[in-house]
């Protein structure tokens, strides 16, 4: 192809989406409700991944050592677990500081009920906090530190405690709501397809006098493929910038408006940053494809004249 | 130019639109197809620019054996086919100059070539001052001369023309018949359909005759033969 033909197919594109100025807009239009409504479960399904998270990353390993332990194994120990490679970060919590956090979930009422179990009476043992990179994979890493107690004679591991049994559950729970998410945005993006392909079958009853005449004076397939396939890619990626907008523009107005009530109550949405960029991201891929797709369909039917 | 052999044309529905046809056209003839309608003439126009396949039988167009074209091929064999129908088949939305340029585009025309021929034959039907007008701007006979132009703009060595004059008024159609007759003039075959006596009495030509899908009358400088 001359690169002059490549530039009439570009102008002739741009124009058609002009002069079909209510089917363009009947195009754009399916796009545009198609990508919004799958938009918004996009976010949906981003912001229950997001606290999905945040409720997974709540989950840590607590070490117990013996009663007694020495310095030097406890520096020891800390070591060895920080080795691990799934291990995020360790953090060491005296008996002392154990009672503390103990006081501090206790009603301030019931508080005194500690008092007298302070220094050389403090019941607690020494331990760990293991932080972990993957929290599904807590049961795992707990194993491994199981194991770092077996290859050591003096046993100075009381007990791994990560909540076992309740942390499968939630894990069961947080994949299936992820999973469900999926699988609606899945069938949102097939009904798309099918609301687009609506607005396609109206555009080709209308193009193919014109497909009609291109082929009569002798035009090949390629180049009256070339100016529908630019039309739909500019229909397609025009419609989800439209989109991208309002949704974006509505979850930031969400967020600024709700961020006080829910703030009170620990729930966070997902920020803008995270989602922005993704949701921008892929509804313009998923625009471009929808008006290739939607040009190639109707083109195609009236090419073999 | 254009040989028909023993050519048979029978539609998916069972209708028989052509049979046994055996016709010579030349180079440079302007031969007129009569006869009543639903005669086969339409698909005697369809076969010659690719539009049907016949069933059976030969059938060679500039030299292109068009039974066994390949798909391909056949935007090749157009170009050099120019068609002109009853009802103009313009683009609405294109001006009277961008509905002859572009028939230049698809050959891939370098765009000083395309402003110069296109100018060139819209100045050849007389309608140079209306390039700018889109077809629901012009009248009938205009749009025709449009349509003209579109069919000779890429030089093509035949016209193939289906009743070009069936929409217009009398004085109209001279006019495009003037227009033809210049086209052929200048070295170009002319295939018409036409149910018009008038112009077939007065600008004598070869006339072919078909009825029931079988040419029945091929005379040379002939008359329309039918009432109506």
């Amino acid at each position: 192809m001359r690169f002059s033909t490549l530039v009439r197919h570009i102008r002739e594109g741009t124009k058609n989406v002009f002069r079909n100025g209510w089917m363009s807009f009947a195009s754009m239009g399916s796009i545009i409700v198609s990508l919004f409504i799958l938009g918004v479960f996009m976010i949906l399904a981003l912001n229950v991944d997001k606290l999905a998270s945040q409720i997974e990353n709540q989950v840590e390993i607590r070490v117990y050592l013996q009663l007694g332990t020495e310095q030097a194994k406890i520096d020891d120990i800390n070591r060895q677990i920080g080795r691990i490679p799934e291990v995020k970060k360790v953090t060491f919590v005296s008996k002392e500081e154990g009672l503390q956090r103990l006081k501090e979930n206790l009603d301030p009422d019931a508080q005194s009920a500690l008092d007298g179990y302070e220094n050389e009476n403090n019941p607690l043992p020494d331990a760990f906090d293991v932080e972990v990179f993957d929290p599904q994979k807590v049961a795992d890493v707990a194993k491994q530190i199981q194991a770092i107690n077996a290859s050591d004679a003096d046993q100075p591991i009381l007990g791994v405690k990560y909540g076992q049994g309740t942390v499968e559950k939630l894990f069961k729970i947080t994949n299936a709501v992820r999973n469900v998410g999926l699988i609606v945005v899945a069938g949102l993006a097939v009904m798309a397809m099918f609301l687009i392909s609506t607005t396609v079958k109206m555009t080709i009853l209308a193009r193919r006098r014109e497909i009609a005449i291109m082929k009569l004076v002798g035009a090949t397939n390629s180049f009256i493929r070339w100016p529908f396939f630019v039309e739909g890619v500019l229909i397609g990626v025009f419609g989800a910038a439209v989109t991208s907008a309002i949704l974006l523009y509505g979850y930031s107005w969400l967020i600024r408006t709700t961020q006080y009530d829910l703030g009170l109550m620990l729930i966070k949405f997902a920020s803008m940053q995270d989602v922005g960029g993704f949701i921008a991201g892929t509804l313009l891929v998923l625009g471009a494809l929808l008006g290739i797709w939607g040009s190639t369909v109707s083109v195609r039917k009236y090419l073999k004249v | 130019m254009i040989e028909m052999h023993d050519i048979w044309k029978t539609y998916p529905d069972g209708t028989v639109a052509l049979q046994s046809v055996n016709v010579v056209i030349d180079r440079n003839e302007f031969v007129y197809i009569v006869g009543p309608s639903g005669a086969g003439k339409s698909t005697f126009m369809k076969l010659i620019y690719r539009e049907e396949v016949p069933s059976k039988g030969q059938l060679s167009v500039n030299g292109f054996n068009i039974g066994k074209l390949k798909q391909r091929k056949i935007p090749y064999v157009r170009r050099n086919i120019g068609v002109v129908f009853q009802d103009y088949r313009l683009l609405p939305k294109l001006t009277a100059y961008e509905n002859v340029s572009f028939a230049m585009e698809v050959i891939e025309a370098s765009k000083r070539q395309i402003r110069r021929r296109t100018m060139e034959v819209l100045d050849l039907v007389g309608l140079k001052h209306k390039a700018g007008s889109v077809p629901a701007q012009l009248s009938g006979g205009e749009q025709q001369r449009i349509a003209i132009a579109r069919a000779i703009v890429n030089n093509p060595s035949v016209i193939v023309a289906d009743e070009p004059t069936g929409n217009l008024d009398p004085e109209t159609s001279w006019g495009i018949m003037k227009l033809l007759e210049e086209i052929h003039f200048r070295g170009t075959t002319i295939v018409m359909a036409t149910h018009n006596k008038e112009i077939v009495n007065t600008l004598r030509k070869r006339v072919i005759a078909i009825e029931r899908g079988t040419i029945v009358r091929d005379e040379p400088r002939g008359e329309y033969g039918y009432e109506i």
